[in-house]
């Protein structure tokens, strides 16, 4: 599904060192990436470039920033960590394991969703506020930036927020830029919130149910004190495509945290238990959309409620689009929708204004991204985030119209 | 002390016409126009500062609230909105040619949706309001600041303020997930709701902790949380600060999140023992109190790795409370540390800036030189698992010079935090406070990308100016010229 050539677009940028791990950037590597910026020429943003195909395809030379690479500073005791923005997940992930710690909002992988290779980074990761079933328990991936340097459209140097978990200091920026794919600034160094990796976890299955049915269930474990940590349904259509090759729908909630405390849960809450093995593979593939993979010629949303309307919302969404493939993950608060009618933005767009939420095409054909990707905001919230805009990037330089085909 | 933006004369000169306007839009009551109920609003809860407003404003619907910002847009006037006005930074004081906004009318709970795990709620809700309206079901709403009696929903997301509970729930902007807002031209913008997330820009994200500069919030939805069903608390005595900064990484190394986690050195511990007589241990030079919460067996699974940390980290006491009683009665100390220290000295001065915690042993220590270089003492409660500290220092108003030397030693503590990678506040805003202190943290760059933000939101300054920023923001002149050679930018604009 990539569709951009760098060969035939140009690339800019210090060139990635091999294995440059945490050693210092070639002289210059943010100011020189700074002065491409202040030249005014429109850039894109390019880290791992896994995620380039979701949002609308943005205009300008691909700028490589996959030098800024490495771990800064990370002491498992304070719950921080400080990267280059192109730092791949893997290598933070597995610094992270040594410690037992991880990233709590649960990046998804979704390199086959969006058609991908290579590696996925924390800058891209952030910058696009991606992040998995935890997102429940945890928060999203905005919650876990606590600081940055950036370079904005302008090529300043600047930078927000700290090295700590607790800081109002001025505005949060973080917030600002954490899913702002990259249009406001280019990221060049996050500070990140990590959190203790859960000593163990099981699944807990329930076989069966309806959409409503599950739904009504899922709301009434999240309601209990039981921490579940995700908790998802599949009908059968797709819960046959898992690992576990269902014959009947399924409702999954998982339990983590110490052994012990697992075990009391999971008794309290009942259903078949899955081993951690098991319930670590088959988050992974719910996180990364992969009982609805390929997409092959249909289109993959991302359409978020109020949880307790994800049934409701089904059925519109069934009813609508003949041969719609869906499921619930976050307890009915997230419904992916592999559909095969491709312009479906106007009416699912519609239909999460009124059901309150919104809608976002996550992977489609390029003529398709760049019509409407993006839930369409009021006109004053419009103009509002066009004044942001052009704040810090008054010409329209990072990402031009990546994120609204106004800016 | 700090000085305030110059009241503008021809504003002064207007105040029959901007109280006449109040009033055609909040008639009776709700305008507030004589000295003396004036008065009234004169500070928050940083009261060495105190200024009379230009008039008072509590309108009751939202349809007001768009009237008042629309006629002060209209006219040039300046706004600072108030909650209930325990803003330890300033963030509500009044401004002489400012209209102050009181939000403290809408305390009404709009809906509680626990099929969605939400409550929506007007911005004069207080704080506890929130969990008492839903407590009989099971649930609370996580973030608890210290004045979470008085303080409001709408002021919490104005500062973004935290609680003892944040490490392990988060602060309230992990816990916010929609408001209304109305900007100062007067527009409604919703952003965010019951769903998770939001399309576009992180604006909500934006608007938790902006105290009160970039729109007033007209409507909260706040996440709530079901009660764990168990809390068990440790109080950890030890004979150094540096032994009970080592249990506490320790713990968080092990991987336990704790509910709670809060130092008190010598003097605070002292000064909340006398108070409460929670059998505090008065021989430690720092005690801990550390609280697991979650289902019964996890709870006493991790409070006994806690302890056993504890002890290998050479604790002089420790106690595990054994019924609730006992576990509020460790809590008491903590929680009246504030007025127990009020006990002990006549005044004091709270400051709340946040260190990485593995400096925490030599930011204290360089504490304990300073109380001699500035002739003060200082007690020191903190939120010891995000290192948020919370020094007091000890002072006497009525003693002249005294509040300048609290203020100055104040803000030398912050610049050590600074100094030692951490930031000048952690939960209770900058506001007036450290407003000043803005460019030991950050760069002019760094600030002029702050108030892009502000100017995007509120092009002509109008919203709780002088706060938050050492120097007036003018958004036409925000402009985009290079800087040479480290010249100040704007050498004209004023610098209060
Ligand atoms: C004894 C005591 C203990 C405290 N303990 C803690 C603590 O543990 N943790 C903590 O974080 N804080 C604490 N605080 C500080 C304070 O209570 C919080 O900052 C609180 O959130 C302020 O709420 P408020 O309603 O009093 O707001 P105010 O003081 O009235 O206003 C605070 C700021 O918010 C703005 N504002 C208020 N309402 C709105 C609105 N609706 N829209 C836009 N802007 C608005 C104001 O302009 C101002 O800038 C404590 C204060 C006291 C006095």
């Amino acid at each position: 599904m990539e569709q951009h050539d760098s060969k035939t677009e140009g690339v800019w940028g210090p060139r990635p060192q091999r294995g440059a791990g945490a050693e210092p950037l070639p002289a210059g590597g943010e100011p020189e990436l700074a002065e491409i910026i202040a030249t005014g020429a429109p850039i894109e943003i390019r880290a791992g470039g896994t995620k380039r195909p979701w949002g609308r395809p943005a205009t300008g030379t691909i700028l490589d920033i996959s030098a800024l690479r490495g771990i800064l500073d990370y002491d498992p005791a304070e719950l921080v960590l400080t990267a280059r923005a192109a730092t791949p997940l893997a290598e933070i992930e597995s610094a992270l394991a040594q410690a037992q710690q991880t990233l709590a909002f649960e990046p998804p992988d979704w390199r086959a969703l969006l058609g991908t290779e290579g590696e996925p980074t924390l800058g891209g990761t952030i910058a696009v506020n991606a992040s998995g079933p935890r997102r429940i328990r945890a928060g999203a991936a905005r919650d876990h930036l606590l600081g940055f340097r950036a370079i904005d459209g302008t090529g300043q140097i600047w930078k927000a927020g700290g090295r700590v978990v607790k800081n109002v200091t001025g505005y949060d920026m973080s917030k600002l830029m954490a899913g702002a794919f990259g249009t406001l600034s280019l990221l060049t160094e996050l500070s990140v919130r990590v959190l203790p990796r859960p000593e163990t976890e099981t699944t807990l299955l329930f076989e069966g149910e309806t959409a409503a049915g599950a739904t009504a269930a899922m709301t009434a474990a999240l309601n209990t004190p039981h921490e579940i940590s995700a908790a998802a349904w599949l009908p059968a259509d797709i819960a046959a495509r898992t690992k576990l090759a269902a014959a009947t729908s399924l409702r999954l909630l998982r339990l983590e945290g110490p052994a012990q405390s697992v075990a009391y849960r999971a008794g309290a809450l009942g259903g078949t238990q899955l081993d951690a093995a098991t319930s670590q593979a088959i988050w992974r593939d719910i996180a990364s959309v992969a009982p609805l993979l390929p997409p092959a010629g249909r289109c993959i949303w991302r359409l978020c409620t109020a949880p307790a309307l994800a049934p409701a919302l089904r059925d519109r969404v069934q009813a609508t689009f003949e041969g719609a493939e869906t499921f619930l993950d976050w307890g009915g608060g997230l419904l992916w929708a592999s559909l095969p009618k491709q312009d479906a933005a106007t009416a699912l767009h519609a239909l999460l204004h009124a059901f309150g939420g919104h809608a976002t095409l996550i992977a489609a054909s390029q003529q398709y991204r760049a019509g409407a990707v993006f839930q369409p905001r009021s006109a004053a919230q419009a103009a509002l985030e066009a004044r942001i805009k052009r704040g810090f990037d008054p010409g329209l330089v990072l990402n031009r119209f990546r994120m609204s085909e106004a800016w | 002390m700090l000085k305030m933006p110059e009241p503008l004369a021809e504003t002064l000169a207007r105040r029959a016409e901007i109280v006449a306007a109040l009033r055609a839009i909040v008639p009776g009551e709700g305008t507030i126009d004589s000295e003396t109920g004036r008065r009234a609003y004169e500070c928050d809860g940083l009261t060495a500062y105190r200024a009379l407003p230009l008039a008072v404003v509590l309108p009751e619907t939202r349809a007001q609230i768009v009237d008042i910002l629309r006629a002060c847009h209209r006219m040039g006037v300046r706004v600072v909105p108030r909650g209930a006005g325990t803003s330890l930074s300033g963030g509500a004081l009044p401004l002489e040619d400012a209209v102050l906004l009181g939000l403290g009318k809408f305390q009404r709970i709009l809906d509680i949706d626990l099929e969605n795990r939400c409550v929506v709620a007007e911005p004069g809700v207080t704080n506890l309001a929130i969990t008492h309206a839903v407590q009989d079901r099971g649930f609370y709403y996580a973030p608890d600041p210290s004045s979470q009696i008085a303080c409001t929903i709408g002021g919490n997301v104005a500062e973004n303020s935290g609680g003892v509970h944040c490490l392990k729930y988060g602060l309230t902007t992990n816990n916010v997930i929609g408001i209304e807002m109305v900007t100062i031209e007067g527009e409604v913008i919703r952003l965010g709701g019951k769903h998770y997330d939001a399309g576009g820009l992180d604006l909500l994200g934006a608007m938790v902790g902006s105290e009160g500069l970039l729109g007033v919030v007209t409507e909260v939805t706040v996440r709530i949380l079901p009660k764990p069903p168990c809390a068990r608390a440790l109080l950890l005595g030890f004979a150094s600060v540096r032994d009970a900064s080592e249990t506490v990484a320790a713990v968080i190394g092990a991987g336990i999140i704790p509910g709670g986690m809060e130092m008190m050195d010598r003097p605070a511990t002292k000064a909340a023992e006398d108070f409460v007589h929670a059998g505090y241990p008065l021989d430690a030079d720092a005690v801990l109190i550390v609280e697991l919460d979650g289902c019964g067996p996890e709870v006493d699974h991790l409070a006994d790795r806690v302890q056993s940390i504890a002890e290998t980290h050479h604790a002089t006491s420790c106690r595990v409370s054994q019924s609730e009683q006992e576990r509020l009665l460790f809590w008491a100390g903590r929680k009246a540390a504030f007025p127990a220290v009020g006990r002990i000295s006549p005044d004091y001065y709270c400051m709340d800036g946040t260190i990485p915690r593995r400096r925490l042993a030599e930011v204290l220590e360089r504490m304990q030189q300073m109380e001699a270089e500035y002739g003060l003492r200082c007690a020191n409660v903190f939120h010891a698992g995000d290192g948020n500290l919370h020094p007091l220092v000890l002072y006497d108003a009525n003693v002249p010079g005294e509040l300048d030397r609290a203020e100055e030693f104040g803000a030398a503590i912050l610049r050590l935090c600074v100094e030692v990678g951490g930031v000048l506040t952690g939960e209770h805003g900058v506001g007036v406070e450290k407003r000043d202190l803005m460019g030991t943290m950050f760069s002019k760059t760094d600030l002029d990308q702050q108030m892009r933000l502000k100017c995007a939101f509120d092009p002509p300054g109008l919203l709780n100016p002088g706060k938050v920023f050492p120097e007036l923001c003018r958004c036409a002149e925000l402009g985009r010229v290079h800087v040479h050679g480290g010249k100040t930018r704007f050498p004209e604009l004023e610098r209060f």
